[in-house]
C-alpha cells in the first residue's frame, strides 16, 4: 500500500517539472539554432537521518540542480531531487500552494513552507534545508508533531455553547462580530511559528506555544462561543500563557503573514480583565 | 548488580512497563505478546550504551509503541 502511494505522488508532482522543458522546445522551433541557457547549478544541502539505523549520526546531504529545469520553489527542488536523484529522501507535502502547511520545514535558517519559499537565485551560495528545530525527527524532514497536536486538542478548539439560536437556524455573527476573526481563521497549524519560539524549545511540556495560543484567542474571540469564562481559566496559570515573552519570532517567521504575538498579546489583555 | 545509569533505568522501566500491560492481555495470548516485546528489545542489543541519542530514540519508539499495543482492542499479536 505505502510504496503504490509514493509512485502515484511521483506521477502526480512530475508534471510541473516538465513545463520549462516543452517551452524551450516551441522556442526553438521558432528561433532555430539557439542554444540552451548555460546551466545554473545550485547546491542544496540536505539533513538526513534514517531511523532504522538509529546509530548512524545525522549528516548533511548535498544535491545539484540545475535551476533552468527546476520549478521556482523549494518544494519543486526537493520534488525533484526525490524524483530523479534519491527516492530515499523523505519529506512531507501535500497541496503544493501554501494551505496545507506539510511541508514546513527550516530553510536556510528560517522555518517556512518549501511550497511558498523561492530558491535564492544566487548559485554561489547554497541552501540549506533542515526539519523544524526542537522537534523529534521521524526521518530525514519529517518531525514528529504528536505533542503539538495533543496541545491543540487540549484548547477544544470547536464551538462550545449550550443556548440555542433564537430560531433554530444558524448561529449569526454580526459584520464586526466577524472581523475580529479575521487574521486568526487563516493559521493552518504548520508549527513554524511554535518551533520558532525559544520560550517553547524549553517550555514545549507546559507552554502552548503561539500557533495554539493563536487558536486559544481565535475560540475566546468568537461571538458564538459561550465558554469564554471556562477558556480563559484554563489558560489561568503560569505556564500557559505567560511563558510568551514577547520574543515576537512567531510574528517573523509565519509563512501565512499572520500574528500570533497579538492574538497573545489580546489573550493577556483578557486575562488582566478577568 | 552494578549501578545503573539514568538511561539504563528508563530502559528497564519501559520493559516493566509492557510486562504489566501484558497482563491485561486474554490469557492465551500472553505469551505471544511477551515474546514480542522481548524480540523488539532483543533487536537493538547492539546499540552501544555510550549512543545516548539512538537508545532516546528507541525508548521514544518503545513508549509510542507499548500505547499503540496496549489499547484494549488489540488482543492478539503474530
Amino acid at each position: 500500500m505505502a510504496s503504490l502511494r509514493t509512485t502515484s505522488r511521483l506521477l502526480a508532482s512530475s508534471r510541473p517539472l516538465f513545463r520549462p522543458a516543452t517551452f524551450a522546445r516551441t522556442y526553438a522551433t521558432v528561433e532555430s539554432g539557439v542554444q540552451e541557457p548555460a546551466p545554473k547549478v545550485k547546491k542544496f544541502q540536505v539533513y538526513r537521518w534514517n531511523p532504522d539505523a538509529p546509530s548512524e549520526k545525522p549528516k548533511m546531504q548535498t544535491y545539484e540542480l540545475d535551476l533552468n529545469k527546476t520549478g521556482p520553489m523549494m518544494l519543486d527542488a526537493l520534488i525533484r531531487i526525490k524524483n530523479e536523484i534519491d527516492p530515499t529522501l523523505t519529506f512531507r507535502r501535500s497541496c503544493r500552494e501554501g494551505i496545507c502547511g506539510s511541508c514546513a520545514m527550516n530553510i536556510d535558517g528560517v522555518n517556512t513552507l518549501a511550497c511558498l519559499c523561492r530558491i535564492p537565485t544566487d548559485t554561489a551560495k547554497e541552501s540549506r534545508i533542515y526539519p523544524l528545530p526542537h522537534t523529534y525527527v521521524v526521518k530525514d524532514l519529517v518531525p514528529d508533531l504528536t505533542q503539538f497536536y495533543k496541545q491543540y486538542k487540549s484548547i477544544k478548539p470547536y464551538l462550545q455553547r449550550d443556548t440555542p439560536s433564537e430560531d433554530g437556524l444558524e448561529y449569526r455573527q454580526s459584520p464586526e462580530e466577524r472581523k475580529k476573526l479575521d487574521g486568526l481563521y487563516e493559521c493552518i497549524l504548520c508549527a513554524c511559528c511554535s518551533t520558532s519560539c525559544p520560550s517553547y524549545w524549553w517550555n514545549s511540556e507546559e507552554y502552548l506555544g503561539p500557533a495554539i495560543l493563536l487558536q486559544s484567542y481565535r475560540w475566546l474571540a468568537d461571538s458564538r462561543d459561550e465558554k469564554t469564562a471556562e477558556r480563559k481559566h484554563a489558560l489561568d496559570n503560569s505556564m500557559s500563557v505567560y511563558r510568551c515573552h514577547t520574543i515576537l519570532n512567531c510574528t517573523r517567521t509565519c509563512p501565512k503573514g499572520l500574528n500570533p504575538a497579538r492574538a497573545i498579546a489580546e489573550i493577556k489583555k483578557l486575562m488582566a480583565a478577568h | 548488580m552494578a549501578r545503573l545509569s539514568g538511561l539504563q533505568r528508563e530502559v528497564l522501566s519501559l520493559y516493566r512497563k509492557c510486562l504489566r500491560e501484558i497482563r491485561k492481555k486474554p490469557v492465551d495470548s500472553r505469551s505471544n505478546f511477551k515474546s514480542y516485546a522481548r524480540a523488539e528489545f532483543n533487536k537493538h542489543l547492539s546499540v552501544s550504551k555510550k549512543d545516548f541519542n539512538a537508545i532516546e530514540y528507541l525508548l521514544r519508539k518503545g513508549a509510542r509503541q507499548l500505547e499503540m499495543y496496549s489499547s484494549p482492542g488489540i488482543r492478539n499479536i503474530r
